[in-house]
Parts: C-alpha cells; sequence; structure tokens
C-alpha cells in the first residue's frame, strides 16, 4: 500500500518532470525558428511597421504614465528616507539612477506585457483556433514569416524606444515633486541628474528594455500559436503570455542587471 | 481501387495515397487509407463526424504530418521532399476552409488577393484586378472588395473563401466541408460555383463531406472512409448500388446499421 502510494509519486514527479523538458524543448524549437525566420527574407516591411507602431506609439500613454507616476513616487519616498541623514541632495541621483537602471525597463515591460503581450496571445491564438493559421500556409505563406518575425522584431525595436521616453517622463516626473514640492532649486535639480547620471545607467536599461521586448513577443506568439480548442483555449494562452512574459522580465532582469553590475 | 486503375494513361495520379496512418497520442485516426485522384477529376470523401477524413485532406495538405504510408502529389513523394520541393507542390494547392479561415484582419479583396500578394509578389494593383475578378467569378460585385469578412454573412464569408481558394488558379482545390453551416439553397448556390469553377481552371478537386446532396453534385468518384480506412470507392453512379451496408447506411442516414458513432472527437 505504501509501496504503491510512493511509486504514485515517483510517477507524478516524472510526468511532471517530463512535461517541463517536453515544454522547454518546444519553446527552445519555436524560438529558433522565429529567429531564424526573422533573419532571412522574404521581409514584410509593411506588417513590421504596423506592428511597431501598435507595440510602440498605443504603448505611449500607458508607459508614460507609469514613468511619470514611479519618478514621482521615487522623489517623495527617497525624501523621506533621506532626510533623516540630511542627504536630500542625492534625491536627484536616487531617481535618475532608479529610473534609468531598474524602473523605467521593469515597469514599462510589466506594461507591455500585459498589453501587447495579451493581444498577440489572443490575436494568434484566434488564428489559430479558426483555422487562419492553416490557411495562410495553404496560400503558400510560413506563418513564422507573417505572423511572428514582425511582432518578434518590432518588439525588439520599439521596447528601448519605450523606455527612453519613460527614461525621461520618470525623471521629469522625480523634478516635478523635487521643485514644486520638496522646494529643490530647479536648474541645481537638472544639473544634478545630468552631471551624476554615466551613459552606462541609460545603456544598461535599454539593453533590458530590448531584450524584455523580445521576451514579451516570444511569449505572445508561442502560446498564441499553441492554443487548443476554441474560446477557452486562447483565454488560457493570454494568461500564459502575460503570466510567463511578466515572470521572464523580472528573471532576465535580475540576470541582465548581474552581468551589468559585474563589470 | 486497384493498382493499375492508378496508373491510367502516361500520367500519375494528382494525388496518391498508400497506407497513410495517424495517430493522436494512444488514439489511431487513419489506419492505413489508400486513394487515388486523377487529373481533372473530383473526388469526395464521405464518413462520419471523427472519422478523420480532416485529418486525411491535413495530411495530404501537409498541415499534419503523417506517421507511416506515402502520400504522392504528381508522382513524387511529398514525406521526404526538401521545404524547397516542398513550397513548389504547396502552389499547386487552393483550399476552402470549413470555417472560411478568412483573415478578419484584412479586408475582402486583400484576402482574395493573399496568395498573389505574398507567394507570387504580382503588385497590389494588379492583385487587385484581379480579386476582383475573381469575387465577380463567385457571384460577387466589387463593392463587397472593401468589406472585413465579418461584415459578411456566412454565405458570403464561404464565397469569399472560395474566391481566395481560386485565385492563383491552382491545380488541386481541396474542399472542407463546403456545405456545412448553410441554408439548402446557398448550399446549392455554392456546390454550382464549385462544379463550375473546377471545370473552368480545369482543377482537381478533393472534397470532404457529409452532405449527401453536396456529393452527388461535385463527385466524379466517391470514398468512404470508415474507422480509419476506405472502405469502399467507386464512381457517383455507383453509390446507391454499391451493396456496402456501411455506405448504405451513410446515404441513407439512418440511426440503425453497422456504423456505431463516434462520441469522442478525434
Amino acid at each position: 500500500m505504501i509501496l504503491a502510494s510512493r511509486l504514485n509519486l515517483l510517477a507524478l514527479i516524472g510526468r511532471s518532470l517530463l512535461a517541463v523538458l517536453g515544454a522547454t524543448g518546444r519553446l527552445a524549437v519555436f524560438t529558433l525558428e522565429a529567429i531564424s525566420h526573422c533573419l532571412r527574407p522574404p521581409f514584410f516591411p509593411r506588417l513590421l511597421l504596423n506592428q511597431m507602431i501598435e507595440i510602440g506609439y498605443y504603448s505611449l500613454p500607458v508607459v508614460g504614465l507609469t514613468g511619470i507616476f514611479a519618478g514621482m513616487v521615487l522623489a517623495l519616498q527617497s525624501y523621506t528616507g533621506f532626510s533623516r541623514f540630511a542627504a536630500e541632495s542625492a534625491i536627484p541621483n536616487v531617481v535618475a539612477l532608479s529610473i534609468t537602471r531598474e524602473l523605467g525597463p521593469v515597469l514599462a515591460g510589466l506594461m507591455v506585457a500585459g498589453r501587447v503581450g495579451a493581444a498577440m496571445a489572443a490575436e494568434i491564438g484566434t488564428m489559430r483556433v479558426t483555422e487562419q493559421i492553416d490557411a495562410l500556409r495553404t496560400l503558400s505563406t510560413n506563418p513564422f514569416k507573417y505572423l511572428i518575425a514582425p511582432r518578434l522584431l518590432a518588439a525588439l525595436i520599439t521596447m528601448p524606444i519605450l523606455v527612453l521616453v519613460a527614461d525621461i517622463i520618470g525623471i521629469m516626473g522625480g523634478y516635478i515633486v523635487s521643485v514644486h514640492k520638496l522646494d529643490f532649486n530647479a536648474a541645481a535639480y537638472l544639473k544634478n541628474t545630468w552631471d551624476f547620471l554615466e551613459p552606462m545607467d541609460v545603456i544598461s536599461g535599454l539593453v533590458k528594455a530590448a531584450v524584455f521586448g523580445f521576451l514579451i513577443a516570444l511569449m505572445g506568439c508561442y502560446h498564441g500559436f499553441n492554443s487548443k480548442g476554441g474560446a477557452q483555449g486562447v483565454g488560457a494562452a493570454t494568461t500564459n503570455a502575460v503570466v510567463s512574459g511578466a515572470i521572464l522580465v523580472l528573471v532576465f532582469n535580475y540576470i541582465i542587471t548581474e552581468a551589468f553590475f559585474s563589470r | 481501387m486497384s493498382e493499375t486503375n492508378a496508373s491510367v494513361g502516361n500520367k500519375p495520379p494528382k494525388i496518391s495515397c498508400r497506407g497513410v496512418t495517424k495517430s493522436f497520442g494512444a488514439k489511431s485516426v487513419l489506419a492505413g487509407v489508400d486513394f487515388d485522384v486523377q487529373a481533372g477529376e473530383s473526388m469526395v470523401i464521405i464518413g462520419g463526424s471523427g472519422t478523420g477524413k480532416s485529418v486525411t485532406i491535413k495530411c495530404v495538405l501537409g498541415l499534419i504530418r503523417h506517421d507511416a504510408g506515402s502520400i504522392k502529389i504528381d508522382g513524387q513523394e511529398v514525406s521526404r521532399m526538401s521545404a524547397r520541393a516542398r513550397e513548389a507542390i504547396d502552389r499547386k494547392f487552393g483550399m476552402l476552409f470549413q470555417g472560411g479561415a478568412l483573415f478578419d484582419s484584412l479586408p475582402v479583396w486583400e484576402n482574395v488577393a493573399f496568395g498573389l500578394l505574398h507567394a507570387r509578389n504580382v503588385p497590389r494593383r494588379k492583385a487587385r484586378d484581379l480579386a476582383m475578378e475573381k469575387l465577380a467569378m463567385v457571384g460577387l460585385g466589387p463593392e463587397v472588395g472593401k468589406l472585413s469578412p465579418s461584415e459578411l454573412s456566412g454565405g458570403m464569408q464561404k464565397r469569399v473563401a472560395l474566391a481566395r481558394a481560386i485565385a492563383t488558379e491552382p491545380e488541386i482545390i481541396f474542399f472542407d466541408e463546403p456545405t456545412t453551416g448553410l441554408d439548402p439553397i446557398m448550399a446549392d448556390v455554392i456546390n454550382n460555383l464549385i462544379v463550375e469553377i473546377t471545370r473552368k481552371l480545369g482543377a482537381t478537386a478533393l472534397s470532404i463531406t457529409h452532405d449527401m446532396a453536396s456529393v452527388r453534385k461535385i463527385a466524379d468518384k466517391v470514398s468512404m472512409l470508415y474507422d480509419g480506412k476506405i472502405i469502399w470507392s467507386g464512381p457517383i453512379a455507383e453509390i446507391d448500388r454499391c451493396g456496402n451496408p456501411y455506405v448504405e447506411q451513410f446515404i441513407h442516414g439512418r440511426a440503425a446499421g453497422p456504423i456505431q458513432m463516434q462520441v469522442r472527437r478525434l
């Protein structure tokens, strides 16, 4: 009896392990195929442009709003902490550094994962369950080229631009609160920010952004492309795309930070 | 269907399947499907839901990889082909999907012109004219071209899907349940269009359906799929006196008979 239940437990562990390995393998094959189609012609410049507008332009309000409030709250909170050590002058530095290195890319990444990852999974998933992806193949068009490559490339290109905008707006948020609420000198605040910020702070954030963009689009496309069944399948694909996209953003945020940190 | 029949004349059959098998997990769907479709012929595969008709057509189209057996198009084995050779074969195909499968992000004319624009690199203006021509062939005016597929009724969507399937003037056209979900009048209109267009293009047709009215209209030859195998094959004229109890139960739509309905989908 005990032996049987232990064997059941082993079988359960084995099955889960196989499922995880299988999923990893499928994702790896999907990723390699997608990348290879990104690099080989024919390209679809019109679709790439459409996706860049969809991902980049239409995400600007969301990313801008997150940026400005993150910057504002950062200035307030660091003031609370730093005033205890009479170190208020470090606020511009803290705001600039946190926004460009961390909050800009991570918050923009999470917002885009919700907005774009979900949209991609839902659109491609619906195309899968209504046989539109099969229809593409019968019309001699590779779905990887037509659907997936433009989305991956567009996300890879536009995310750094979005994050650059988020950086600027975020620092502006800090500036607004510091100058208008905490009585900082406006010119001194800007000079402080500018002198302190190093190119590497911004660059590391932009590298993160590009990686996050790729991962978010990859999750959206992968889950959409492999969705099964009907409305429920598409719903599950959308949820999985957002959750896995957001988690990958946080995981890779650490990995990339460490890679830049050790230099 | 005998081997000798397959090599009538000098030309190999347009489509030839031998011993095609396909399983999903432990469930065997196709257990050795054999059939030939000669050039210019219209063959219809009949069978109840869940007998593997769609899987058969998808294996021939290359949308699903079959496990074993041989599928030849124009005498060329497709399963061991390079990607480039496979693309050349794919260009011979046109497919009408059961649900239409129109791209809802594109207007009707771009749906019809899709194959011309993306696979044949026809300039947009010319592709648009050709699309309008094909829409006219299925009885739709140029004003439909600008609409979105979601604005069309089921019957109209089917017509647009038909126009898309024939836009590149394919040699082989596949029809997956062309009349499902249509009223009897619209079903007859679609059947007539299928007959007329395949004749006009001189195309070979492979259809699957369970609508007997459609079968009688569009088929030259009929094969019945049951339990993963072709259990009867012959000209449409012979179907009423084939003497096969499975076929008879199916064409007369009787609940009682040797066929037990499949509950689980494949």
